[in-house]
């Protein structure tokens, strides 16, 4: 139970450098009376950027498969957002898609 | 889940309800699988890397992003100079800017430093979460969001903790799915926020520019540059578009 110099520095400097980004625009932000364009624009954002992540997740291709041949993320994938579209549960969309992708990993 | 039912308006007992501390709990229950395993990856690596119990601790309470820790161990582990490490954080984490800009215009009721400490807590997961609810009824409530965040944050500090113990036991998390715990979240999130929004066209739209854009991007960039200029674009190219669909 002991923190190195070198450990500290790099929890101090990342806490700051990742606070900031996050804290910065809901403080600021949420104070001002933003153009309608802006607020339209903030609107795209969840979708753009769920889909962005998910695309990083699943379609850039790792150490373990290339874009489509081998890449189980994406056999995966299809029942995970049938049952998202079908259900609206996103528990149930989590539990389909580590199930699926277990007996993938079992039995291919 | 009752979302719904609040759109409707349907009696002031339902929304008082949905908006309770133990409502953002459970709204984040699902998020807690995705959680348990990236943390539990993350104590992993982070033991692997030569960091103590007290350091991991610290690292998942301050610095608190999944993606960040796994890189701060990794470069620790290929002995990078600690300015390498703290540039490659902040670029991982500069999407939050995007984050938090985007919820930002429901928090105007809120004092600063209750938006400060909103902020602090701010993850992709969660924000999934809460950019659902502020389709259906938009605004945060106070107690519903601060269920939500510190309930992720505990569930993150606990998986960070349980990978860095037992993580010498646990060969092969990949081998009960748990690597796909992430991608199925975000699955989740996307559909539920295209359906909740219910502007299909667009959305749609929307969505296949930011992954196209991203594939496309990450040519070019890396370390989440991508994600975070494919998602501007994508954004911008749903305002423009507006016109015509």
């Amino acid at each position: 139970m002991d923190i190195s110099t070198q450990m500290m520095w790099i929890i101090i400097g990342g806490t700051i450098v990742t606070a900031i980004p996050r804290v910065f625009p809901i403080v600021v932000l949420s104070k001002l009376n933003l153009p309608p364009l802006v607020l339209r624009w903030l609107e795209y954002i969840p979708v753009a950027i769920m889909a962005a992540l998910l695309a990083q997740e699943v379609l850039i291709p790792n150490d373990e498969y290339g874009y489509v041949v081998g890449n189980l993320r994406l056999v995966a994938a299809l029942p995970a957002i049938l049952v998202a579209i079908f259900t609206k549960s996103l528990l149930g969309t989590v539990v389909v898609g580590m199930v699926t992708m277990m007996l993938l990993r079992t039995f291919l | 889940m009752n979302n719904k039912q609040m759109a409707v308006g349907e009696g002031v007992r339902v929304v008082e309800e949905s908006d309770s501390f133990l409502q953002g709990v459970k709204d984040c229950m699902p998020t807690v699988f995705g959680y348990l395993s990236i943390g539990f990856a993350a104590g992993v690596i982070e033991r692997t890397a030569g960091m103590s119990m007290l350091e991991i601790i610290l690292i998942s309470l301050f610095l608190y992003a999944g993606s960040a820790q796994f890189i701060a161990a990794s470069m620790l582990v290929a002995g990078a100079s600690m300015p390498a490490i703290l540039f490659a954080i902040f670029f991982v984490n500069l999407r939050y800017l995007l984050l938090s800009a985007s919820i930002a215009p429901y928090f105007k009721s809120f004092p600063s430093w209750k938006n400060a400490i909103i902020g602090f807590q701010l993850t992709d997961e969660t924000f999934g979460v809460a950019a659902n609810h502020l389709i259906h009824k938009q605004h945060a409530p106070e107690r519903w969001i601060f269920g939500l965040n510190i309930t992720a944050y505990v569930n993150w500090l606990i998986a960070n903790i349980a990978g860095g113990f037992f993580g010498q036991w646990m060969q092969n998390p990949e081998a009960f799915g748990l690597d796909f715990a992430l991608s199925a979240m975000f699955i989740g999130l996307l559909v539920l926020q295209i359906i909740g929004r219910g502007r299909y066209r667009r959305d749609l739209l929307v969505m296949a520019n930011a992954i196209v854009l991203t594939i496309g991007l990450s040519f070019v960039f890396s370390d989440g540059l991508e994600v975070i200029f494919a998602t501007i674009l994508a954004a911008s190219i749903g305002v423009v578009m507006e016109r015509w669909i």
